[in-house]
């Protein structure tokens, strides 16, 4: 499968985002301020702190939430506008999300676990297809109780990118895994980008992990303070945790 | 331990919702059970006051005559304490000021002194000294606004007599007043009243004689020598054999109202205790598996099993007592109003409803039974958790694919149904209680509505199909039939057709049975005989008709002999083969050919009554001048009759379908609110998973929705199955000497049942839902 060319053209652009949440009687400010361009196949590393707003980027960005005040534009999409059914509508079609803590349906195998996505998607691949890449096709019957923390956490990157999203929004994939796992999960991650040209956001406190990303954003309270660009990254078999 | 306390209001208050609910479902079960403890109670004290009180007697005897030396001899019987005679008649009775015919029935008391035994309470006045003076029931008083020094005319044996009210009183043979025939009391048309002995004998020619005799016995004596010890010495007297207590009819129906009464007291109880038990297992049971972490951390910091122990029990004591202070509230307050009822068809000259410190420690220790019942196996594993194990991190709930997934899960059924069904088929003892408790509630609609239904056949079969008469003359003696002719002269009738009425013993082997031979024509048209498939039958020229409930109980099939002791006249045994049987909803009687019966008497043609078809325009003058004829002792009019049996059934017993209902609808509403409140709470993570993949909001709702909806679907034929059998175990106990009701179940008891609880489900869910649409998803899916 051919490489995909990292185009030019911007798959989100934010300007001006804010957030902020009433805890209480305290006011957090979340975000303050933020302006960014992900590209089409690109695989973006954002690096911060507890509390330096990634999260809540992600979850904007990945519809889970919407900003207080600025712009985000998905395409031609208004997502900053959008509203509920909107929002689900998008993530549906869209959107692929990897969570720390796997967030499999315990009721349901490997296989149905994609299968829940596959069948209310426009035109995904078949959960075979997609379990076949992540490596898991011989676990495919098993419930998430019967599988290891990697295997459990592959089996939801199987999931979110069975729908074939042209996002992948990761959430500290590697959070609760041990290094090797780890190590073996971000190379699926890398492999699905390189393979699908799937745009993919992966949040991590690993610093590590930045060196197989094209850019690396640093956030620190609510804002960007540094994006690098990495004309070399390695491949996660590379990487020393 | 204030910490632990703190905690405890807080996960309390958290809770409040289901919390509520199962106190509920407690209270319901505590209010029935102190309902009904209460209630025997009052009515057990008041019975037994009375009776001790007013010396009722033990052992009573009807008969023709018997001269009044025979007491001294009848005194002297081997376990015989007391012995009292009187002289009872029927008589008519007219109130100024109502216009329907009024029964009475006249009784003796002696000249002088009170009787020895069934004293009189007296309420008002002074006790009846005059030939003319007489003492009346209270209820019958309090029907006619009558009070000590108001008259009223008796016609006795013919003679119209003015008689002056001196008292009202209170009886214990009259505890429950039924007037001879009646299903139910009708104050206004039934009257009980007492003179002075010489005026009532000379009136009867009775002088020196009785026709009734009470005995009362010495203390732990067997009765049954005493009562074949009466039997022949009263024989020669036309005795019509002497019975017990328990065969007096105002005693029996008190009887069985305990009977009753002390089956309510543990039935729905024990259900309703039941379901709450199961309730609070599943509620602290997952307030436990939430909090093992809490209850680790606890531990080692040093708190007890015992402390800890007591916490999670002091939770449940809470809800328990909730449960009982609204349980024990509501069932004083149903008691007060059951009192009432009770009241206006019971009549004690002191009835008082009395909160027993027993009682309320009954209902709270089989409260807190059913609660420890319910939570012994989750404190179990509280004191079992070693502090370690509690704090690695959970591991997802196992599933697997079983016999019975193999079974229910289609491939075509989709991933989110495959979720419901896998929670489902998890917790397998979970889900087939809740769907046990739902159709628990919906068994209780369908029995409730079954009673409803049953009582309406009854009446309808009573009175659409075999009482076609409009009124009912009886005579004061058997009258020749000449009589029948003059009736039916008289303009205004449409049709009439005389009976004879006989008082028989029944014997069949070693069974015997005390009730009526009615003698009718071949074939009635104003009372009809029926078989099971309602259609009318023809009497056969000789032998004899039962009652098909009176013909089990005597265990004689068609053909057998039947023994008939003939109470009338000189007391004759007959043998008579066994006919037919007749399928009767009310009442239990013989039937025979009326000539025939007449043969057997040893008489002509003779007839104690007469059925009358009347013309509605003409029917008040005619009963006018029926009233003048002195050898008519009483008019019943057939619908004022069965407007008392609806008036009954609808102050009783919609009053107690409208609890079933409400008791009904708590259960399930407990059941199914906790059921979705556990869902949400132990699958939030899973729900907002499947929003961030993409549902929409009805999608993933439907995953809580139709989990519930499933368990409601699958209770509901089980719920119309247990209702039927319940209202078929109903029916059987129903099954009794007065009436019997018909075994029918209507569609529309089914729509109820079913209706009932997807009533409560939905209410349930859409309180489920309103959290549902609260649930963040961000913050569910970061949880661990």
């Amino acid at each position: 499968m051919p490489a995909t060319t990292k185009s030019q053209e911007p798959v989100f652009s934010a300007h001006q985002l804010t957030r902020h949440y009433q805890m209480g009687d305290v006011l957090i400010q979340a975000l303050r301020g933020v302006d960014l361009e992900l590209y089409r196949g690109e695989f973006v590393v954002l690096l911060g702190a507890s509390g330096s707003g990634k999260s809540t980027l992600l979850n904007i960005l990945g519809g889970l939430d919407t900003a207080s005040s600025g712009e985000l534009r998905y395409g031609d999409t208004v997502l900053s506008q959008a509203d509920d059914k909107a929002l689900t509508r998008y993530r549906r079609e869209q959107v692929g999300f990897v969570f720390q803590f796997y967030n499999l349906i315990p009721s349901l195998t490997a296989l149905e676990n994609v299968a829940l996505v596959t069948d209310i998607s426009p035109s995904p691949m078949s959960p075979h297809e997609a379990l076949a890449m992540v490596d898991l096709n011989e676990r495919s019957s098993h419930f998430p109780s019967q599988l290891s923390g990697g295997e459990q956490q592959r089996v939801a990157i199987a999931r979110a990118i069975a729908k074939k999203p042209r996002v992948l929004l990761c959430d500290e994939p590697t959070g609760a895994l041990d290094s090797k796992t780890g190590s073996k999960v971000m190379a699926v991650l890398h492999q699905i980008n390189q393979q699908l040209g799937t745009t993919t956001l992966v949040i991590t406190h690993n610093e590590a992990i930045a060196a197989m990303a094209d850019r690396v954003i640093r956030l620190k309270d609510g804002q960007i303070v540094d994006i690098q660009h990495n004309p070399n990254p390695k491949s996660a078999s590379e990487l020393s945790w | 331990m204030q910490a632990l306390q703190r905690k405890l209001w807080r996960d309390l208050l958290a809770m409040k919702g289901q919390i509520l609910a199962i106190a509920a479902v407690i209270g319901a079960g505590v209010m029935v059970l102190f309902l009904a403890v209460t209630t025997l109670d009052m009515l057990e004290r008041a019975q037994q006051r009375f009776y001790q009180q007013a010396h009722f007697g033990d052992v009573f005897v009807d008969l023709t005559r018997a001269p009044e030396h025979l007491i001294p001899q009848l005194q002297l019987l081997p376990g015989v304490q007391q012995v009292q005679s009187s002289v009872r008649a029927p008589v008519r009775l007219e109130v100024v000021g109502f216009d329907d015919p009024i029964r009475g029935l006249m009784l003796s008391l002696p000249e002088q002194g009170l009787p020895r035994l069934n004293q009189l309470v007296l309420l008002r006045g002074h006790f009846p000294a005059e030939a003319n003076e007489v003492a009346i029931t209270e209820p019958f008083a309090n029907a006619h606004q009558l009070e000590p020094g108001d008259q009223l005319t008796a016609v006795i044996q013919g003679r119209l007599q003015r008689l002056q009210i001196s008292a009202i009183v209170l009886s214990p043979e009259f505890i429950y007043q039924l007037g001879p025939a009646d299903l139910l009391p009708d104050y206004q048309r039934f009257g009980v009243l007492w003179m002075p002995r010489q005026a009532l004998a000379h009136a009867f020619q009775m002088d020196g004689a009785f026709n009734h005799l009470s005995v009362s016995l010495q203390r732990g004596v067997n009765p049954l020598p005493v009562l074949d010890a009466l039997d022949l010495l009263l024989a020669p007297y036309g005795s019509r054999g002497s019975y017990l207590r328990a065969e007096q009819a105002s005693h029996r129906f008190l009887t069985e109202e305990l009977e009753q009464l002390s089956v309510m007291a543990w039935v729905l109880p024990l259900l309703f205790l039941g379901v709450a038990a199961f309730l609070l297992n599943v509620l602290i049971g997952r307030l436990v598996r939430n909090q093992l972490q809490q209850i680790a951390v606890l531990k080692a910091f040093g708190y007890s099993h015992g402390a800890l122990l007591l916490h999670y029990l002091q939770l449940a004591c809470v809800i328990v007592v909730i449960g009982v202070v609204a349980g024990v509230g509501l069932g004083l307050w149903t008691a007060t109003g059951l009192a009432e009822l009770y009241a206006a068809y019971f009549h004690f000259p002191a009835m008082e409803l009395r909160v027993q410190l027993r009682h309320l420690a009954l209902a709270l220790l089989v409260a807190l039974l059913a609660a420890m019942v319910g939570v012994f196996s989750i404190l179990r594993q509280v004191a079992r958790l070693q502090p370690a194990a509690a704090m690695r991190p959970a591991v997802p709930p196992q599933f697997q694919r079983g016999l019975a997934e193999k079974m229910v899960l289609r491939p075509w059924l989709g991933q989110l149904n495959r979720i419901i069904l896998r929670n489902l088929l998890r917790y397998p003892g979970r889900s087939l209680l809740s769907v046990l408790g739902i159709a628990l509630s919906s068994a209780l609609l369908l029995v409730g509505s079954f009673q409803f239904h049953a009582l309406n056949a009854l009446l309808d079969i009573q009175y659409r199909h075999i009482l076609q008469m409009d009124t009912q003359l009886m005579l004061s003696e058997a009258s020749p039939e000449r009589v029948l002719a003059e009736i039916r002269a008289e303009p205004g009738v449409l049709a009439a057709e005389a009976f004879r009425m006989v008082p028989v013993r029944l014997h069949y082997q070693r069974t015997s049975y005390r009730t009526v031979l009615q003698g009718l024509e071949a074939r009635p048209q104003l009372r009809r005989l029926l078989d099971q498939e309602l259609i009318p039958i023809e009497l056969p020229a000789e032998g004899l008709v039962l009652t098909r409930y009176l013909a089990d109980y005597l265990g004689v099939k068609p053909g057998d002999m039947v023994q008939a002791e003939l109470m009338e006249g000189a007391n004759r045994l007959v043998e008579l083969p066994l006919a037919a049987v007749v399928d009767e909803p009310v009442g239990v009687s013989g039937y025979m050919e009326r000539r025939a019966l007449n043969r057997l008497l040893r008489e002509g043609p003779a007839i104690s009554g007469v059925w009358l078809l009347t013309d509605p325009l003409k029917r008040t003058e005619l009963q006018q001048r029926l009233q003048q004829r002195p050898a008519i002792a009483g008019i019943s009019q057939m619908a004022d009759i069965e407007q008392q049996l609806r008036n009954y059934i609808a102050d009783t017993l919609l009053g107690m379908m409208t609890i079933l209902l409400l008791m009904a609808i708590s259960i399930t509403f407990a059941v199914i609110y906790n059921n979705a409140r556990i869902a949400l709470a132990e699958r939030s993570r899973e729900l907002a998973t499947l929003r961030v993949l993409g549902f929409e909001r009805y999608q993933v709702g439907w995953v809580l929705a139709g989990e519930v909806l499933l368990l409601t679907l699958l209770a509901i034929p089980l719920g119309w199955l247990l209702g039927t059998g319940f209202a078929w175990s109903l029916q059987q106990a129903l099954t009794m000497d007065l009436f019997r009701l018909p075994f029918v179940l209507e569609p529309s008891s089914f729509a109820l049942a079913a209706l009932g609880v997807l009533l409560a489900t939905a209410l349930s869910l859409s309180l489920m839902l309103r959290r549902f649409q609260q649930l963040d998803m961000i913050s569910a899916l970061k949880t661990e």
